[in-house]
């Protein structure tokens, strides 16, 4: 048993061999031959890892600083791309159209989610209602998109049809330009809402009851408990879930695509549809290239300042 | 002493009963903010069959309400291919209406060939990192990890041009090729539920003469049989919702998925009257294996996106 313990624990760490241990004559014949073994069983990891992971990536960096047309090798132009992408009009246009998307579909997101991930817990342990708001991300965008083109239809959408019997006139949710982005953060946030709080919930459930305990005797109401005990104790959580939720959502591609395929006039053409435009439609690889690394070092950035700004790696208590 | 014990005591059953009556009123108001949440999750499936069963050509007579319209399974029989030509323009469908049976077929292709692939050698990746001693093993870990920081749209455009240089567009090969081989998160989630197991059973049947690979799916697996299910149950939900991978690299109607077929039956849809009951009943279609899959694991897949959030 003890070495048992003692052999896991160094099995964990990795660092010493098995030799160093009493129980080597035991062990060592046991591990004898797992190098080669091991190098067989994650052979064919490698093989995925080097060829469509680390080879792409460096590929990725290098196709952004040429032209690239696919038929022909590429050429090295340098600076050129980025020259090109800051005096892009529609780059800038589509960079701002997908904060807009991002920054609705995200702060609204998250604060649905923790409302309804805190109710959920205070409320009730029922795992049938925690697994119905997850229904819909299990269905794929395109099926999300297409179902809600229905239902937000000008004419004979019911959301119109309601929207109709209170306001008196059918709002264009999909072919205005003002209503293009916020209606596709609309279904973006139905279809991952229920996801995010289940994220949370798990996370609410680390906390132990008894803080809630010590709260309630100390006369604390259910809002003064969420915003001085749940908030600053699931910090950590939602901070993972925040940068998820961002860089999810600033590669949104199917919703849209679906939905208005970037109309009215650009309206909604996120960047995601305008790196795919390029390369697919006027098979600018090296442009699209150059667009994907600066769509990489915007969710860099902010990744980076979301950590330093919301601690993501300490909750409160420590 | 005795004073201040009542003091405190009265206090606290005052406090106690006014927290009580805010506590439920606070308790209805909850529980209304829960049921308008569940509606509005659920509202929009029910209206997904709702219009799937109803007559396109009737939808504008009551687009409000909440029955079929004309109830109809024609929109369901025209989306498979079971109606004539004429049947389906009787409905409201458009002449060339879509045929999702060939789809539905090579998103199952797709779907489980990816599943069954990324399964396996993460797998047998896991268990080199878990539970066999070698040297590198922390290295090739960490290794592996990072592919975790790189996002998907970096590595899309140059993952197609190589699979275009291998020869692989338009084939099921191409498109299941770069998650089929490696998969950082699945390595990792198994290695994780490996490295718990006891070495106990492992060693009794080393010291039998059994060999490591047989011991790998002798017990290792059967006793991981939890979380390989998991992973198959995500993966797969995955594999058929993929919409963007299978755009960059399919152009043939033979492997094309039903996602990719339903977004252009929507787009070319025409703009004056789009046959909305056939698009419902397809995207029913669509959804319907999430749907089972959901009704018989919603558990386990609700457990293993708790996981995501505390790993």
């Amino acid at each position: 048993m003890m070495t048992t313990i003692t052999k896991t624990r160094a099995g964990r760490l990795g660092k010493r061999p098995p030799r160093v241990r009493g129980s080597i004559n035991a062990k060592a014949p046991a591990h004898r031959r797992d190098a080669a073994l091991a190098w067989v069983l994650i052979a064919p990891g490698l093989v995925g890892f080097v060829a469509f992971v680390a080879y792409p990536t460096l590929r990725g960096f290098y196709l952004s600083f040429t032209d690239f047309r696919v038929l022909t090798p590429p050429t090295w132009t340098g600076l050129d791309n980025i020259i090109e992408l800051a005096h892009d009009g529609v780059f800038w246009n589509s960079l701002l159209v997908t904060v807009y998307f991002v920054a609705i579909s995200v702060v609204l997101g998250t604060a649905i989610s923790i409302v309804t991930a805190v109710i959920l817990h205070r409320l009730t342990a029922s795992s049938v209602i925690r697994g119905l708001i997850i229904l819909p991300f299990l269905i794929s965008g395109v099926v999300a998109a297409t179902l809600w083109s229905w239902m937000l239809d000008a004419q004979l959408g019911v959301v119109n049809v309601l929207v109709q019997h209170v306001f008196g006139h059918p709002v264009m949710f999909l072919t205005t330009r003002a209503w293009a982005i916020p209606s596709i953060a609309m279904i973006s946030i139905w279809k991952s809402m229920g996801y995010n709080a289940i994220i949370i919930f798990a996370g609410l459930q680390t906390i132990p009851s008894s803080i809630y305990e010590a709260g309630r005797l100390d006369g604390a109401s259910e809002v003064k408990m969420f915003r001085y005990l749940t908030l600053p104790l699931l910090r950590p959580i939602l901070a993972m879930v925040l940068i998820l939720s961002i860089i999810g959502s600033f590669q949104v591609f199917d919703i849209v695509q679906v939905a208005t395929r970037g109309g009215p006039a650009n309206a909604s053409k996120v960047l995601q549809m305008y790196i795919y435009q390029k390369a697919f439609g006027q098979f600018d690889f090296g442009y699209a290239a150059t667009m994907s690394l600066a769509l990489f070092v915007v969710l860099i950035v902010i990744t980076f300042l979301q950590m330093r700004l919301t601690r993501a790696s300490e909750s409160d208590t420590n | 002493m005795t004073t201040q014990t009542v003091t405190a005591a009265r206090t606290s059953r005052t406090k106690e009963r006014t927290g009580t009556r805010r506590f439920s009123l606070g308790k209805t108001i909850a529980w209304c903010y829960i049921g308008l949440i569940l509606l509005v999750t659920l509202f929009p499936f029910y209206w997904m069959l709702r219009t799937a069963l109803s007559n396109n050509l009737a939808l504008f007579t009551d687009p409000g309400s909440l029955l079929p319209v004309h109830f109809t399974l024609g929109a369901f029989a025209r989306v498979l291919g079971l109606a004539t030509q004429a049947q389906a323009v009787a409905e409201g469908g458009s002449g060339a209406s879509l045929q999702i049976g060939p789809f539905l077929l090579n998103s199952l292709i797709y779907a489980s060939l990816s599943t069954a692939c990324t399964v396996f050698f993460s797998t047998i990746a896991a268990y080199a990192f878990a539970r066999l001693q070698w040297r590198g093993r922390e290295t090739m870990f960490s290794v592996f990890l990072s592919a975790l920081m790189v996002p998907g749209i970096l590595t899309l455009l140059p993952n197609f041009v190589l699979i275009k240089d291998l020869g692989l567009l338009n084939s099921f090969g191409g498109m299941v090729l770069p998650t089929a081989l490696f998969s950082a998160f699945n390595i990792f989630f198994l290695r994780q539920f490996m490295l718990g197991l006891s070495n106990e059973i492992e060693e009794a049947a080393l010291i039998d003469g059994a060999g490591r690979v047989r011991l790998l799916f002798t017990i290792t697996v059967p006793m991981t049989s939890g979380p390989i299910i998991t992973l198959t149950i995500l993966n797969f939900i995955n594999a058929w919702n993929d919409y963007f991978w299978p755009l960059l690299v399919t152009s043939d109607n033979s492997v094309r998925p039903l996602t990719l077929a339903l977004a252009v039956f929507k787009q070319s849809s025409p703009q004056a009257q789009p046959d909305w009951a056939g698009l419902m009943a397809a995207t029913l279609v669509a959804a319907l294996p999430m749907l089972v899959i959901f009704m018989i694991f919603g558990k386990r897949i609700v457990n293993s996106i708790g996981f995501t959030g505390l790993k």
